[in-house]
């Protein structure tokens, strides 16, 4: 009998294998040390990557989720490396991202008494995942990690955490796993109403100025060809939110463009003018509405929605249709009248030339020196493949290359939207790019937001992850300076930075760069970049001071969007 | 603002008290009276919770508790969709007993359910309003300690659990 039991370490990695992981991103430590060394065992059924640091680790299993639709795994040990993951966290479950994270803890018998590395993760985490169990006894690893992943994945995705003590870890148990498909307490797919999809049928059919916003719900359903043809049939603009970007390829003639604080004049000015407002897998969060007070008041609105929590939690849903949205959506699209509305329509791209003259040309193809953020977007354009992932960090960048990167398909950005985690882009790119080595991975990043996590250019350099790194460089924290000069009396308190020298930093890593300071050079760069096999570091000094336009300011109402 | 009762039902899980109270920490809402307690079914707990708050925010509240995985179901009351009590000691020394204090005690349905050889406990049931006003009796009585519960309430809705514990 005891030949078939095995250490709670192996029992660890033998689940992991039962739920198809075949990436782990990790950084081993006392801990966790029984774990890693069953893994040894395993290196041909499970990479796993060792970055630099355990943020690295998380924000990397996060792009990896991203961009697959899976579950992203990491795995730390206790201590200072548990507490390393809750920016991760706390990011993941505000983007609706499944992760499972797995942590070392000190054997059962020291929990409480301030043992060495010691903390008490799972109180740490317990606001930043959607679950979380601290796990003390061999038998419970299995059946934990099968609920982790089920929990994860469902329903609205997220975070969860295990942690495991280092003696559960060492003892015997038999490995038996069971996949997880159903928790008494958990109701992940609530049923779609048949009733408010006929209700929002009706007004939809009655709209005369009918406009859908789109968000990250559509990816994470795979709902992507049901919104396409419920926006064909009825005729409906579209517009999307930042995590909603490539649910519609924006070539598309019923796309409008983008929402929120710097997304498209057109669609935030009419949303205040729509009759019917369809929003579909998206929270309204306050990015999005600007003031809510002053937030598509003359307008129905439906809300298609999975998160009971999301319905009239920012704006009241006249008709709210709880449920999947690939489910509803088809129901729908069942119930309406094929309809156009191209006057409606023409109100939308009226606006948008309005947008493009005094905006987008300025930043596309600027006359005045000093390169702009936009014109580098313009160049990745050019060159990179139509399903290329654009992966950035939180600030100007963020905001300029999201505007302007052509997303054609679906999962093709991964960013901190909610949490606006500095730091997150280039340990999500190593993850994205380490899902699908053919894949085109491209990392926009600031100056600011690449030295929080800089580190990662070894995990990027040891696993030869052939992303593309573009750094924006204006020697500012971009986005705060902006603010600063907008509504603090241009006081630069603390946003200036003195900088090392990038491509040497590159170099040391053996990563192949390239420096541009004009314009003359750009295009070039950028193609030579885009064809290198290998990871590259592509540094381009922009202006120092440039702004980030159109604007709602905040307090601002949505059809207040400021051009300059 | 108005007064609720909120009745939450959970699986029996290491720290799920943790994961509700955070859940009114983050909006800033006091918990005015929790108490614990096995339910009609084996192995389900409920906790009875009394906030004062909005009515939007109590519906934005309880659909936050129940998005936490082990909470089973999560119900809202106002005060006359409840029936409820809470239970209020009241420790005072022998020296007081006199006919004055019996006569109190029998007013208000109060009981005395330990003798000692210094001290009397005094145990009462009722509302909040009733207890308070015969602590306020009482403090003239030298009362030496105070404590009351948080309230245990069943609805009047006809609803069970049942119907979510496919």
């Amino acid at each position: 009998m005891n030949d078939t039991k095995i250490r709670g370490a192996e029992i660890v990695i033998k689940s992991l294998v039962a739920e198809k992981v075949t990436t782990l991103f990790g950084y081993p430590g006392g801990a966790i040390m029984p774990v890693y060394d069953a893994l040894y065992d395993y290196i041909d059924q499970v990479n796993h990557v060792l970055t630099r640091h355990e943020q690295g680790a998380i924000h990397a299993a996060q792009g990896f989720a991203r961009v697959s639709g899976k579950v992203g795994v990491c795995m730390v040990t206790s201590g200072p490396g548990a507490t390393n993951l809750i920016t991760g966290l706390a990011d993941a479950l505000i983007d609706s991202t499944p992760l499972v994270c797995i942590t070392g803890q000190v054997a059962s018998h020291l929990l409480g008494t301030d043992a060495f590395q010691e903390t008490d993760v799972v109180g740490f985490s317990m606001p930043g995942t959607k679950w979380n169990i601290q796990v003390r006894r061999v038998e419970d690893i299995a059946p934990a990690i099968s609920k982790g992943f089920y929990i994860a994945r469902s329903g609205r995705p997220g975070p969860v955490l295990i942690d495991i003590t280092k003696d559960a870890q060492f003892a015997l148990g038999e490995f038996n796993y069971t996949p997880t498909f159903k928790v008494r307490s958990y109701k992940p797919f609530p049923q779609v109403s048949h009733s408010m999809v006929a209700k929002a049928a009706e007004l939809i059919n009655s709209a005369k100025k009918p406009f859908v916003l789109y968000g990250q719900g559509v990816l994470m359903a795979q709902a992507e060809e049901e919104l396409k043809a419920f926006l064909e049939k009825t005729g409906t603009p579209a517009a999307c939110t930042l995590l909603g970007s490539g649910s519609l390829s924006e070539d598309h003639s019923l796309y409008v463009g983008k929402l929120g604080m710097h997304g498209n004049f057109a669609p935030n000015i009419l949303t205040n003018q729509c009759d019917v407002l369809i929003a579909v897998g998206m929270r309204f969060d306050d990015r999005v509405t600007g003031d809510l007070s002053r937030y598509a008041r003359q307008a129905k609105v439906i809300h298609l929605e999975l998160d009971p929590v999301e319905i009239n939690k920012n704006v009241k849903a006249d008709v709210p249709v709880l449920g999947d949205c690939k489910e509803s959506l088809s129901l729908l699209i069942e119930k309406v009248q094929p309809n156009s509305h191209q006057e409606w329509l023409d109100e939308f791209l009226q606006l948008e030339n309005e947008e493009k003259a005094a905006v987008v040309s300025r930043d596309l193809t600027p006359t005045k020196t000093g390169l702009t953020m936009g014109e580098v977007v313009r160049y990745v354009n050019e060159f990179k493949d139509d399903d290329a992932v654009l992966v950035t960090d939180v600030g100007q960048h963020q905001m300029i290359a999201w505007r302007y990167f052509a997303f054609k398909s679906s999962r093709t950005q991964v960013t901190s939207g909610g949490l606006g985690t500095m730091g997150f882009g280039l340990p999500a790119a190593l993850g994205a790019q380490l899902h699908d080595l053919s894949r085109q991975v491209i990392c926009v990043v600031g100056d600011g937001g690449i030295q929080m996590t800089v580190q990662e250019l070894g995990t990027i350099m040891q696993t030869k992850a052939p992303v593309k790194i573009i750094l924006l460089n204006n020697n500012f924290l971009g986005m705060v300076r902006q603010w600063q000069q907008m509504f603090f009396d241009k006081r630069y308190s603390f946003t200036e930075l003195e900088n090392p020298d990038f491509i040497k930093i590159a170099e040391a890593y053996k990563i192949k760069s390239s420096k541009v300071e004009q314009r003359e050079d750009l295009s070039e760069a950028v193609a030579d970049m885009l064809l290198h096999d290998g990871p590259y570091f592509l540094e381009v000094v922009v202006a120092k001071e440039d702004n980030v336009f159109p604007m709602i300011t905040t307090g601002c109402s949505v059809d207040e969007i400021r051009l300059s | 603002m108005k007064k609720f009762t909120i009745s939450v039902f959970t699986e029996n899980f290491i720290g799920i008290l943790n994961r509700i109270t955070i859940i009114f920490t983050r909006r800033g809402i006091n918990i005015s009276g929790i108490t614990a307690s096995e339910s009609r079914e084996d192995g389900i707990y409920r906790l009875t919770i009394e906030v004062t708050t909005t009515d939007e925010q109590i519906v934005q509240l309880v659909n936050q508790l129940e998005r936490i995985i082990d909470v089973i179901k999560a119900f809202y009351y106002e005060d006359d969709q409840v029936v409820f009590q809470e239970i209020a000691l009241y420790k005072l020394p022998v020296s007081s007993l006199d006919p004055g204090l019996e006569k109190v005690i029998r007013q208000y349905s109060a009981r005395i359910i330990s003798a000692e050889k210094d001290f009397v406990v005094i145990e009462m049931t009722g509302h909040k309003e009733d207890t308070q006003e015969l602590l306020s009796i009482l403090k003239k009585f030298n009362i030496m300690e105070f404590a009351r519960s948080g309230r245990v309430a069943v609805s009047k809705p006809m609803q069970t659990l049942d119907q979510y514990l496919q």
